[in-house]
Protein backbone atom coordinates (compact mmCIF):
# COMPACT_ATOMS: atom_id res chain seq x y z
CA UNK A 1 0.00 0.00 0.00
CA UNK A 2 1.23 3.54 -0.93
CA UNK A 3 -0.11 6.71 -0.17
CA UNK A 4 1.68 9.64 -1.43
CA UNK A 5 0.36 13.48 -0.90
CA UNK A 6 2.22 15.44 -2.54
CA UNK A 7 2.13 19.53 -4.68
CA UNK A 8 3.83 18.57 -7.78
CA UNK A 9 3.13 16.72 -10.84
CA UNK A 10 3.22 12.75 -11.08
CA UNK A 11 3.90 10.45 -13.84
CA UNK A 12 0.61 8.30 -14.52
CA UNK A 13 2.55 5.96 -17.06
CA UNK A 14 5.55 5.59 -14.91
CA UNK A 15 2.73 5.12 -11.61
CA UNK A 16 0.83 2.70 -13.57
CA UNK A 17 3.93 0.58 -14.95
CA UNK A 18 5.62 0.56 -11.66
CA UNK A 19 2.59 -0.70 -10.07
CA UNK A 20 1.40 -3.30 -12.46
CA UNK A 21 5.62 -4.58 -11.83
CA UNK A 22 5.30 -5.24 -8.37
CA UNK A 23 2.63 -8.32 -8.49
CA UNK A 24 3.16 -10.89 -10.43
CA UNK A 25 -0.03 -12.71 -8.77
CA UNK A 26 -2.46 -10.43 -9.38
CA UNK A 27 -4.73 -10.56 -13.00
CA UNK A 28 -6.22 -7.23 -12.68
CA UNK A 29 -4.92 -3.57 -12.04
CA UNK A 30 -7.46 -0.93 -12.25
CA UNK A 31 -6.58 2.61 -12.48
CA UNK A 32 -8.76 5.54 -11.95
CA UNK A 33 -7.33 9.29 -12.80
CA UNK A 34 -9.05 12.10 -11.79
CA UNK A 35 -8.54 15.32 -14.35
CA UNK A 36 -9.44 19.19 -13.50
CA UNK A 37 -12.15 20.11 -15.85
CA UNK A 38 -14.40 23.10 -16.36
CA UNK A 39 -17.47 21.39 -17.13
CA UNK A 40 -19.64 24.74 -15.63
CA UNK A 41 -18.51 26.61 -18.60
CA UNK A 42 -17.10 29.24 -15.83
CA UNK A 43 -13.69 29.76 -17.93
CA UNK A 44 -11.79 27.76 -15.34
CA UNK A 45 -8.26 28.85 -14.97
CA UNK A 46 -6.99 27.60 -11.53
CA UNK A 47 -8.34 24.54 -8.88
CA UNK A 48 -6.87 25.29 -5.84
CA UNK A 49 -6.52 22.48 -3.73
CA UNK A 50 -6.04 22.81 0.07
CA UNK A 51 -5.80 20.11 2.33
CA UNK A 52 -4.88 19.20 5.75
CA UNK A 53 -0.98 17.92 6.22
CA UNK A 54 -0.86 14.92 8.85
CA UNK A 55 -4.97 14.68 9.16
CA UNK A 56 -5.04 13.69 5.16
CA UNK A 57 -2.72 10.83 4.72
CA UNK A 58 -4.26 9.42 8.18
CA UNK A 59 -7.55 9.75 6.55
CA UNK A 60 -6.43 8.29 2.85
CA UNK A 61 -4.72 4.93 5.05
CA UNK A 62 -7.55 4.30 6.88
CA UNK A 63 -9.62 4.21 4.00
CA UNK A 64 -7.29 2.39 1.94
CA UNK A 65 -6.88 0.02 4.94
CA UNK A 66 -10.70 -0.39 4.59
CA UNK A 67 -10.84 -1.46 1.03
CA UNK A 68 -7.95 -4.07 1.76
CA UNK A 69 -10.42 -5.38 4.39
CA UNK A 70 -13.07 -5.51 1.78
CA UNK A 71 -11.77 -6.90 -1.18
CA UNK A 72 -9.27 -9.50 -2.15
CA UNK A 73 -6.18 -7.08 -3.03
CA UNK A 74 -2.91 -7.04 -3.49
CA UNK A 75 -1.88 -3.70 -3.62
CA UNK A 76 -3.36 -0.02 -3.08
CA UNK A 77 -1.73 3.45 -4.29
CA UNK A 78 -3.08 6.31 -3.97
CA UNK A 79 -1.86 9.60 -5.15
CA UNK A 80 -3.03 13.24 -4.73
CA UNK A 81 -2.01 16.40 -4.98
CA UNK A 82 -2.63 20.25 -3.79
CA UNK A 83 -1.77 23.12 -4.55
CA UNK A 84 -2.85 25.10 -8.01
CA UNK A 85 -3.55 22.78 -10.80
CA UNK A 86 -5.15 24.25 -14.14
CA UNK A 87 -7.70 22.03 -16.35
CA UNK A 88 -6.14 19.54 -17.77
CA UNK A 89 -3.39 18.46 -14.90
CA UNK A 90 -4.07 15.33 -12.91
CA UNK A 91 -5.23 15.88 -9.40
CA UNK A 92 -5.20 12.28 -8.31
CA UNK A 93 -4.69 8.69 -9.22
CA UNK A 94 -5.85 5.42 -7.08
CA UNK A 95 -4.56 1.98 -8.69
CA UNK A 96 -5.70 -1.72 -7.40
CA UNK A 97 -4.19 -4.78 -7.74
CA UNK A 98 -6.62 -8.17 -7.32
CA UNK A 99 -6.19 -11.74 -8.33
CA UNK A 100 -9.71 -11.02 -9.89
CA UNK A 101 -11.37 -7.95 -11.85
CA UNK A 102 -14.64 -7.37 -9.51
CA UNK A 103 -12.42 -6.66 -6.77
CA UNK A 104 -10.06 -4.31 -8.37
CA UNK A 105 -12.91 -2.32 -9.44
CA UNK A 106 -15.27 -2.21 -6.55
CA UNK A 107 -12.16 -1.75 -4.62
CA UNK A 108 -10.95 1.12 -6.94
CA UNK A 109 -15.01 2.46 -6.93
CA UNK A 110 -14.75 2.41 -3.32
CA UNK A 111 -11.82 4.45 -2.87
CA UNK A 112 -12.98 6.93 -5.12
CA UNK A 113 -16.34 7.70 -3.41
CA UNK A 114 -14.35 7.92 -0.09
CA UNK A 115 -11.90 10.09 -1.17
CA UNK A 116 -14.47 12.60 -2.16
CA UNK A 117 -16.25 13.12 1.42
CA UNK A 118 -14.26 11.50 3.94
CA UNK A 119 -10.41 12.96 3.07
CA UNK A 120 -9.63 16.35 4.12
CA UNK A 121 -9.07 18.29 1.04
CA UNK A 122 -11.10 20.98 -0.41
CA UNK A 123 -11.47 22.08 -4.03
CA UNK A 124 -11.53 26.64 -5.19
CA UNK A 125 -12.53 27.45 -8.41
CA UNK A 126 -10.43 30.67 -9.77
CA UNK A 127 -11.78 32.22 -12.73
CA UNK A 128 -10.69 35.72 -13.85
CA UNK A 129 -13.45 37.34 -12.14
CA UNK A 130 -14.53 35.21 -9.45
CA UNK A 131 -12.91 32.65 -6.91
CA UNK A 132 -15.18 30.43 -5.16
CA UNK A 133 -15.35 27.11 -2.96
CA UNK A 134 -16.47 24.08 -4.69
CA UNK A 135 -20.04 22.78 -2.67
CA UNK A 136 -20.07 19.22 -1.52
CA UNK A 137 -22.68 17.17 -3.53
CA UNK A 138 -25.35 15.55 -1.36
CA UNK A 139 -25.17 12.78 -4.24
CA UNK A 140 -21.39 12.36 -2.85
CA UNK A 141 -22.88 11.93 0.54
CA UNK A 142 -25.20 9.44 -1.15
CA UNK A 143 -22.65 7.29 -2.31
CA UNK A 144 -21.04 6.03 0.37
CA UNK A 145 -24.44 4.55 1.64
CA UNK A 146 -23.53 2.23 -1.46
CA UNK A 147 -21.11 0.70 0.74
CA UNK B 1 -4.60 23.44 22.55
CA UNK B 2 -4.13 24.26 18.59
CA UNK B 3 -7.58 25.37 16.66
CA UNK B 4 -7.35 25.02 12.46
CA UNK B 5 -9.65 26.68 10.38
CA UNK B 6 -9.72 25.39 6.51
CA UNK B 7 -11.33 26.51 3.57
CA UNK B 8 -13.71 29.36 3.80
CA UNK B 9 -13.90 28.64 7.72
CA UNK B 10 -10.49 29.75 7.30
CA UNK B 11 -11.17 33.14 5.37
CA UNK B 12 -13.92 33.77 7.27
CA UNK B 13 -11.89 33.79 10.55
CA UNK B 14 -9.33 35.06 9.06
CA UNK B 15 -5.89 32.98 10.13
CA UNK B 16 -5.23 29.04 9.82
CA UNK B 17 -4.15 28.36 13.48
CA UNK B 18 -4.71 29.64 16.48
CA UNK B 19 -3.45 28.38 19.76
CA UNK B 20 -6.47 29.14 22.61
CA UNK B 21 -7.04 27.91 26.79
CA UNK B 22 -10.15 26.65 27.33
CA UNK B 23 -11.81 24.55 29.89
CA UNK B 24 -14.53 23.88 27.04
CA UNK B 25 -15.45 20.01 27.82
CA UNK B 26 -16.79 19.55 24.08
CA UNK B 27 -16.57 20.88 20.92
CA UNK B 28 -20.14 21.97 20.99
CA UNK B 29 -18.52 24.02 24.47
CA UNK B 30 -15.71 25.12 22.70
CA UNK B 31 -18.22 26.43 19.52
CA UNK B 32 -19.83 28.27 22.19
CA UNK B 33 -16.90 30.00 23.69
CA UNK B 34 -15.61 31.10 19.94
CA UNK B 35 -18.72 32.46 18.52
CA UNK B 36 -18.80 34.80 21.80
CA UNK B 37 -15.47 36.44 20.76
CA UNK B 38 -15.96 38.81 17.58
CA UNK B 39 -18.56 38.38 14.62
CA UNK B 40 -16.20 36.56 12.65
CA UNK B 41 -16.38 34.11 14.58
CA UNK B 42 -20.33 34.02 15.17
CA UNK B 43 -20.21 34.25 11.38
CA UNK B 44 -18.11 31.03 10.32
CA UNK B 45 -20.01 28.87 13.30
CA UNK B 46 -23.45 30.45 12.54
CA UNK B 47 -24.59 26.98 10.82
CA UNK B 48 -23.09 24.06 11.93
CA UNK B 49 -24.90 21.40 9.39
CA UNK B 50 -22.24 23.39 7.35
CA UNK B 51 -19.14 22.05 9.06
CA UNK B 52 -17.39 19.40 10.17
CA UNK B 53 -14.70 18.96 12.66
CA UNK B 54 -11.62 16.96 13.53
CA UNK B 55 -10.53 16.23 17.21
CA UNK B 56 -7.30 15.05 16.93
CA UNK B 57 -7.25 14.97 13.32
CA UNK B 58 -9.87 12.42 13.37
CA UNK B 59 -13.12 13.34 12.03
CA UNK B 60 -15.84 13.59 15.09
CA UNK B 61 -19.03 15.07 15.80
CA UNK B 62 -19.77 18.32 17.83
CA UNK B 63 -20.59 16.46 20.90
CA UNK B 64 -17.39 15.49 21.42
CA UNK B 65 -15.66 15.22 24.46
CA UNK B 66 -12.27 16.89 24.45
CA UNK B 67 -10.45 15.50 27.13
CA UNK B 68 -7.02 15.38 26.28
CA UNK B 69 -7.15 16.98 22.56
CA UNK B 70 -4.30 18.57 21.52
CA UNK B 71 -5.90 19.79 18.27
CA UNK B 72 -9.22 20.37 17.34
CA UNK B 73 -10.00 21.45 13.05
CA UNK B 74 -12.97 23.23 11.78
CA UNK B 75 -13.41 23.24 8.09
CA UNK B 76 -16.86 22.48 5.50
CA UNK B 77 -17.42 19.12 3.55
CA UNK B 78 -15.09 17.66 2.13
CA UNK B 79 -14.34 18.10 -1.36
CA UNK B 80 -11.64 15.63 -2.32
CA UNK B 81 -11.05 13.17 -5.50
Amino acid sequence: MRIVVQEEPFDLGAEAEAFAASRSDMGAIVTFTGVVRDLSGKDLEVMEIEHYPGMTEKAVEKIASEAAQRWSLGDVLVIHRYGRLVPGDRIMMVATAAPHRRDAFEAADFLMDYLKSRAPFWKKEHTAATAGWVAAKDEDEDALSRW
Amino acid sequence: MDILYFAWVRERIGLPKERVTTKAATVAELVTELRAREDRYAAAFADLSALRVAVDQELTDFDASLEGAREVAFFPPMTGG
